[in-house]
């Protein structure tokens, strides 16, 4: 009797606490197939297009209580490419991405912010290559039959995580500017 | 060697001809070798280097090469020398192959590299319009025909070399002083 006296917070917290959870299930799916994240870097002025094959995302997020959403990636940093085949194989190695060492660049929200008119503010940890930095990146979302489209750029500096070291660490060859951009394709949102 | 007689006017071709003549056989040359040596190297700031400045000079050339075949059509050259018809044939054609190089090799590669993604930015200043969009066939169809054109370039050049040291060395004719610089 005392045990269940004592227990019986417990419990009740433990349950409390498994309720947002259970109310946001099920999670919003992101159709990686029609989805898309790419990326652009100067190189001696020439603005070079990227982006990476493989990811994956999670997304819990009602448009009415964006407060309460959360969004996290995983991308396959060997996947990183600019589409001929000479820099694609550049592009894993040690002074770039490292992929063996650190195969997934990972990014979790940590608050998310309505500003009205579809447009939202993501603020998140970004790590790559070892290196976690905050970012804020602003999404803005559409709708139409059922599916919403997610897209929004953002700037990383390359050399705060190391990507392009040594003899690549000169920004007057690769900018340190790395523009982000992304495209997503999500079912299960709730209407704006 | 005595070249008084060719320095009369219509002898000699215009300075600005000269000029271009000698600028452009300098870039040209440079940029072979520059295409050539860069195009084994493996990754690195120096090759990225040496790829940005081949296509800037390369573009140079092809702007170079316009205003050039604008004052070659607007300036008489000198006269034929005596030469038996079918040199003069074979060197008017040599001509105007060289001509047409001027602008096919710079196109080929500003195509292949528009193609491949990566468009061309002047001296790290001027974006170039992208002509073809990226392709990745176009791309490897371009960087050959970029490569053969240069090599025919590359033979024609050799040729031209090989028939003014003819004119010079066995002639003896005086045809290079018409393409000399200085007075």
């Amino acid at each position: 009797m005392s045990i269940l006296l004592r227990t019986m917070p417990v419990a009740l917290l433990m349950a409390v606490a498994a309720l947002p959870v259970a109310a946001q299930a099920p999670a919003q799916k992101v159709i990686v197939a029609q989805s898309e994240i790419a990326f652009t870097s100067k190189q001696m002025g020439v603005p070079v297009d990227g982006k990476f094959r493989k990811w994956d995302a999670q997304m819990a997020f009602d448009p009415k209580k964006p407060d309460a959403g959360t969004v996290s990636f995983s991308v396959d940093t060997a996947s990183a490419g600019f589409g001929s085949p000479e820099t694609d194989a550049e592009v894993p190695k040690a002074v770039w991405f490292n992929a063996a060492a650190f195969p997934k660049a990972t990014f979790q929200s940590s608050a998310m912010k309505a500003l009205g008119g579809g447009k939202f503010e993501v603020a998140g940890k970004l790590a790559i290559k070892g290196s976690t930095r905050d970012v804020v990146v602003p999404v803005a979302l559409a709708q139409s039959g059922g599916m919403t489209t997610a897209t929004g750029a953002f700037t990383i500096k390359r050399l705060d995580f190391k990507i392009g070291d040594g003899e690549w660490a000169d920004t007057s060859m690769v900018a340190n500017d790395v523009q982000v951009k992304f495209k997503l394709t999500v079912t299960g949102i709730a209407p704006l | 060697m005595n070249s008084n007689a060719f320095k009369s006017p219509g002898q000699r071709y215009t300075g600005v001809a000269i000029a271009f003549h000698w600028l452009l056989a300098l870039m040209i040359i440079g940029s072979f070798g520059v295409g050539w040596y860069m195009s084994d190297l493996p990754m690195s700031p120096t090759r990225l280097k040496l790829i940005n400045w081949h296509k800037w000079a390369g573009v140079t050339i092809l702007a170079l090469s316009a205003l050039r075949l604008l004052w070659r059509l607007t300036h008489r050259p000198p006269a034929d020398l005596p030469a038996p018809r079918w040199q003069l044939r074979v060197a008017h054609l040599t001509h105007g192959a060289l001509y047409a190089l001027f602008f096919l090799v710079p196109l080929a590669g500003w195509a292949y590299s528009s193609a491949a993604g990566f468009p061309i930015v002047w001296f790290g200043v001027l974006p170039l319009p992208d002509f073809v969009s990226p392709d990745k066939p176009l791309a490897d169809l371009m960087k050959e025909r970029h490569a053969v054109l240069a090599w025919a370039l590359g033979v024609l050049v050799v040729l031209h070399i090989a028939a003014a040291l003819k004119h010079h060395v066995i002639d003896k004719d005086g045809l290079l002083d018409r393409m000399r610089p200085g007075r």
